[in-house]
């Protein structure tokens, strides 16, 4: 009970914080006039989130970026050894191998799921109950839906009743169980964690994607059908190519979302079983055995492969920006 | 990260269907059986994980580790006694959840009250207010959402922990925040990482109010500020709704930003619950109690919201 009172104190210290900062803001906001009270407002509205973004993620971030040419405790410079240790221990090359397995599997899976689904229940009675069946698990913290396929995935030895799902169904078509998870023959078990990245993505890009095959004009899909085009042919040559930029950001958000996944490897095998990947391992390295420098570069490397993306998106930004 | 994921990257425009009469819908309804075949298929695959941790966390233990949980339609034994053991047990091996079910709010309830603040004020700042260098301000912001925030993590630390910032001690011996304290620490990384994501969704629903209201308004002799509370504030409640509700899943949800910020005495519920299949990871009948403690309340936010989150979503970029 102490702590529990201790609990809501710090809850009610931050809560108290907020409100007496709005109501600051509020206070302060309308003083001066003219040209200086303009000023002061532009000032008054940025700084905070301008200070929090500077002193939170820009100079952090830069930081890390210096921090991949230190050693274990930030002292020496090591140069390139860190990179030359990321390309070349046998430990993170698995990582980035097991990386370069999440990023390609999981959109393209993930999406061509989503993709289905969207085109399936399109317009028809349920739809809304049908899109939430799907859409769930976008609600369920990795940890929870870590939980619930390690069951899934769970291992009785032969002869003995199975309780996890997989097994259960192997041994009813006469196969043996096997240790799901332990098992890296042909990275399986990267390939049973993906899918669970993707049983929680497919969601997302169904939901985007729906929306987006509702934009599809009508009078477009009537004139393909009185042509005599079938359900297959109008689907490829109106509907993809008509919602290609949504696909593009349905992609795009789930390649960034699985280079960062870190909490379904984390609390399904820990990384063991050659199942690490690389925000797992900078987890590792930083934080339990305190080597900042080849945390960072993990970082620093993870950071380098969403960079096109950014100048990808800045661009498109800028056009929409001059259409408007 | 989280489960939920906002679209972090510009989104096309998506329209409303336009309505459609009774023939056209008549017509969409008969379509070929296989295709509800393989729609209901993947509904069920969908399901089913979850369906069976839930019916299993009401099993009792022994029956939990030696049959299926299929078996519970042959055979129904019900118990509540899994989610009595990881809520209240003493033990501190089977969970002890209800505390950190507290903690996950005390986390949770300032990390989504900061960042909307302060990002309401810079998305209206960016899209109505005149300065030099704003287009760029603002694109650099968008930029910002991509950065991992794993490149944030080990300096944020050092700032708390050693008063860093750079590399330069700033604060000698660091903010000296303990225990239950340690949420600080957590609010501040989450509003930090939040922003970008918060100011952008936010500036695309208020650079879409029509210019003349914001002009009209100005003419009559209405301050920035003044504008921003009566007029503005109002208008975008709808998108200040579908923000707060990512950021309270993603908060929730998280795992990293609790593992590192915060100490053991207010972690969240996530940090317990991975400690627990890890520690206890045989011990299916506290794990699927503690899944489902722990996922209940996104669950039902996320049910009772599902039209505002799904908007937030489709407004990732809605018309740049």
């Amino acid at each position: 009970m102490e702590n529990l009172a201790t609990k809501l104190t710090v809850l009610g210290v931050g809560v108290l914080a907020w409100i007496v900062v709005t109501v600051l803001i509020v206070a302060v906001s309308d003083l001066g006039r003219g040209r200086g009270r303009e000023r002061w407002q532009i000032f008054l509205f940025l700084s905070p989130a301008v200070l929090l973004l500077l002193m939170g993620l820009i100079i952090p971030a830069i930081r890390t970026t210096v921090l991949a040419f230190f050693g274990a405790d930030s002292t020496e410079f090591v140069g390139l050894d860190n990179f030359a240790w990321m390309f070349t221990a046998p430990d993170a090359l698995i990582t980035l191998r097991n990386t370069a397995i999440w990023v390609i599997v999981t959109p393209i899976v993930s999406t061509a799921v989503g993709l289905l689904y969207a085109v399936l229940i399109d317009r028809t009675r349920g739809e809304s109950i049908a899109k939430t069946f799907v859409f769930l698990p976008m609600a369920i913290s990795f940890v929870g839906a870590g939980i619930i396929w390690r069951f899934v995935y769970a291992f009785r030895p032969e002869g003995a009743e199975q309780i996890g799902l997989a097994n259960q169904v192997i041994t009813v078509f006469g196969g043996s169980p096997l240790q799901l998870l332990n098992n890296d023959r042909l990275a399986l078990n990267t390939f049973l964690l993906i899918a669970v990245m993707i049983w929680v993505q497919a969601g997302f890009a169904m939901v985007i994607l729906s929306a987006a095959i509702k934009g599809v004009p009508d009078d477009i899909v009537e004139a393909a059908k009185i042509d005599g085009t079938g359900p297959s042919q109008r689907f490829f040559y109106i509907t993809l190519p008509s919602i290609r930029p949504a696909l593009v950001v349905v992609i795009a958000t789930i390649t960034i979302t699985t280079l960062k996944v870190f909490d379904i490897v984390r609390t399904m095998t820990g990384g063991n079983f050659n199942t690490s990947v690389v925000a797992n391992e900078l987890y590792v390295q930083a934080f339990v055995q305190a080597n900042v420098g080849q945390g960072a570069v993990l970082a620093l490397f993870l950071f380098i492969l969403v960079l096109p993306l950014v100048f990808y998106q800045v661009r498109l930004l800028r056009q929409q920006q001059e259409i408007r | 990260m989280t489960t939920t994921t906002p679209p972090i990257v510009v989104a096309p425009t998506v329209t409303e269907p336009p309505p459609r009469s009774r023939a056209a819908r008549a017509r969409r309804n008969l379509r070929s059986p296989w295709a509800s075949i393989a729609a209901l298929a993947i509904a069920v695959l969908w399901t089913i994980p979850t369906f069976g941790l839930f019916v299993s966390s009401f099993r009792p233990e022994d029956q939990i580790k030696t049959t299926g949980w299929w078996t519970f339609f042959r055979d129904p034994q019900f118990t509540l006694a899994n989610y009595d053991e990881v809520l209240f047990s003493a033990s501190s091996n089977s969970g002890q959840l209800a505390e950190y079910f507290v903690n996950s709010f005390v986390i949770t309830i300032p990390a989504v009250i900061f960042p909307l603040l302060f990002a309401t004020l810079a998305a209206y700042a960016l899209a109505w207010m005149e300065f030099p260098g704003r287009d760029w301000m603002f694109v650099g912001i968008f930029a910002l959402q991509i950065v991992p925030i794993q490149m944030a993590l080990i300096p944020l630390l050092r700032f708390f922990n050693l008063g860093e910032i750079g590399g330069v001690e700033i604060i000698p011996g660091g903010f000296q925040l303990d225990d239950e304290w340690t949420a600080i620490r957590v609010w501040f990384a989450h509003t930090a990482f939040a922003l970008p994501l918060a100011i952008f969704l936010l500036h695309n629903f208020m650079s879409e109010l029509p210019r003349s209201l914001m002009e009209a308004a100005r003419v009559d002799g209405a301050s920035h500020a003044r504008i921003f509370r009566s007029i503005v504030l109002p208008l975008v409640t709808p998108a200040i709704a579908a923000f707060a509700i990512f950021q309270f899943l993603w908060v929730w949800n998280d795992l990293l930003v609790g593992l590192i910020f915060a100490s053991t005495d207010i972690s969240p519920l996530t940090v317990r619950v991975a400690e627990l299949q890890g520690s206890r990871g045989q011990e299916w009948q506290r794990l699927t109690a503690g899944a489902f403690v722990a996922i209940i309340v996104p669950l039902i936010v996320f049910l009772g919201l599902q039209r505002y989150f799904v908007r937030g979503l489709l407004a990732g970029g809605l018309k740049g």
